[in-house]
């Protein structure tokens, strides 16, 4: 059975840090499913990749952060914040692909 | 055992306000320190290149009434980082003149310190020939940085440490209002100073920086106390509504940053490798083993913008499937006869268009631009030009050629867009950019500052 992601995670949002990254944190509701999607390895560069339409080179990092049950995403922005071509200057709209997610656990 | 120092953090950036009634039970606690931290890169480039604040005027004086006569009654240091939302020096005189008119008007009397951020053009070229500018844009090499750059740049500033924060301390001013600033340093200078431990109480200032955000419920506009001993910190929100449970605060660590575990700022890095957690009581949650790492080498990390033109725009959608469905054809169609009409003009422009109900938010980003699920198209026309005049050229041919363009299988033919105002083109004014972004090394952390004394 496929698991959503929302049904784990309560708190699922992206921010730029600073004006050349864009970071999604993903912060579950408990530590078993955390635990369940960190040991399953649900959350890798091949899954983001496909989820941002970008290549793996532009993943700047994926870190899971225990203490707040969280899983960190980092990755490079199209533009640097406010470049011309720029839709989300505080890049706090990202996050959205990650909301439809499923996976088998 | 040493005294816990005692931190009030006011508010998530200056003006967003705070309720009396949590300032008032932030004061009960006798602080030694009412800070807040005024600034953010959030808002982008054009703020610090145009020199105007990005939170409202009668906003910001309301929260600095508050802690300035608060403070000044009680002779409780008030500190004020990256005034103006991006710490240049018109950001500061804004500010400063707030201050003065809060002095004035509520009859205060004090000694007001500023510390200046914004770096001479020539300080920055020197620092460049002499290699000691670093590039902060990951896969660039090197300094990445020009002297044309440099010269082309309106203005530039550099995030102030904890020591200017400290000189202004011992310097004996009630109130600090300081351009830009690591925003951590406008609440752990001060404790630093006195001995407590600088992992601590960056810490500490990284999660204060943003005052209620890091309880749960979070807010951007609520008080948040901070204690710092000798081996811990404690947070502690102010208004009963709210807590502070581990997971909140270890989140907020999260917050805006690439790694969690490791945070760089001036002269060195935060590691948060082995910090701990802990449920302290029911509100609060207490914090060990954060550590701080001086670096090899003290950097200052500059942020400067440039104009790079004048922007018009115009606001329109349409909602009729067979123009949506040809939308990308549609857009080049108009680009090439905006670009064939003014071609012997000689203009340099940028021309775009975002169309939202497709790509509008995520661009590049968006996984599902080729399959849109929108019935309506909002779209944005942007024009960027030298000047006004010349962007206004450009976004009004474009949006008339796209209201009457003939593309194929076209049923409508009175016209292709739904306006929602008149005028339909807006003058969004100067365009910047960032331009710099990059480490300075320095020998003194507090040179590049400059502080001067007020009396009022």
């Amino acid at each position: 059975m496929k698991t959503k992601l929302t049904d784990l995670a309560g708190i699922i949002r992206s921010k730029n840090s600073g004006p050349y990254e864009l970071t999604m944190d993903i912060i579950f509701n408990d530590y078993e499913g955390f635990e369940q999607v960190r040991g399953a390895k649900v959350i890798n560069e091949e899954l983001v990749s496909k989820l941002y339409n970008i290549t793996p080179d532009q993943i700047v990092g994926i870190v899971e952060f225990e203490p707040a049950k969280a899983i960190k995403i980092t990755i490079r922005r199209p533009l640097c914040s406010g470049d011309l071509g720029e839709t989300d200057v505080y890049g706090a709209q990202q996050h959205a692909p990650l909301l439809g997610l499923e996976f088998d656990l | 055992m040493k005294e816990e120092f005692r931190i009030l953090s006011t508010t998530a950036i200056l003006g967003y306000g705070f309720p009396v009634a949590s300032f008032e039970e932030g004061m009960k606690r006798d602080p030694h320190l009412i800070a807040v931290d005024a600034g953010s890169t959030d808002p982008g480039p054009y703020y610090l290149g145009a020199g105007v604040s990005f939170t409202d005027r009668d906003a910001v004086k309301r929260d600095l009434e508050l802690m300035i006569k608060a403070g000044v009654e009680r002779g409780i240091p008030v500190v004020i980082g990256t005034a103006g939302g991006s710490g240049g020096q018109p950001h500061l005189e804004w500010n400063k003149q707030i201050i003065e008119e809060i002095a004035k008007e509520q009859n205060l009397h004090f000694k007001l310190a500023l510390i200046h951020a914004e770096i001479p053009h020539e300080d920055v070229k020197k620092a460049l020939k002499e290699g000691r500018i670093h590039a902060l844009e990951p896969g660039v090499e090197g300094a990445g940085l020009t002297e044309e750059d440099i010269d082309a740049t309106s203005r530039i500033v550099a995030q102030m440490g904890i020591d200017p924060f400290i000189a202004a301390h011992k310097g004996g001013a009630q109130v600090i209002l300081a351009g830009r600033a690591y925003d951590p340093a406008v609440f752990s200078a001060l404790a630093v100073e006195q001995g407590y431990d600088m992992g601590l109480a960056t810490h500490l200032g990284k999660i204060l920086e943003c005052a209620a955000i890091c309880a749960t419920p979070g807010s951007g506009s609520d008080c948040m106390f901070g204690y710092i001993g000798e081996d811990y910190f404690r947070v502690e929100p102010l208004s009963a509504a709210r807590k502070c449970t581990t997971v909140s605060v270890a989140a907020h660590t999260l917050y805006e940053k690439t790694n969690p575990y490791i945070l760089p700022g001036p002269g060195g890095h935060l590691d948060l490798t082995n910090t701990s957690f802990e449920q302290d009581t029911e509100t609060t949650v207490k914090v060990r083993g954060s550590k701080f790492v001086p670096g090899d080498q003290y950097a200052i990390k500059l942020e400067g913008a440039k104009r790079i033109g004048f922007r018009t725009v115009s606001i329109a959608g349409t909602r009729d499937p067979v123009m949506m469905s040809q939308i990308d054809h549609i857009i080049q169609a108009v680009k090439d006869r905006v670009a064939d009409n003014f071609s012997s003009k000689n203009l340099k422009y940028y021309l775009n268009f975002t169309v939202y109900g497709r790509d509008g938010v995520m661009a590049a980003l968006e996984p599902l631009r080729n399959e849109p699920q929108a019935h309506e198209f909002g779209i944005v026309i942007e024009a960027v030009a030298d000047t006004q005049a010349q962007a206004d050229t450009i976004c009004a041919f474009a949006r008339s050629t796209m209201l009457h363009y003939g593309y194929e299988g076209r049923r409508a033919t009175a016209g292709n867009l739904a306006f929602p105002y008149s005028p339909s083109d807006f003058h969004a004014g100067e365009v910047y950019v960032f331009s710099v972004y990059h480490l300075m090394d320095v020998t003194d952390p507090a040179a590049p500052f400059a502080i001067d004394y007020v009396q009022l």
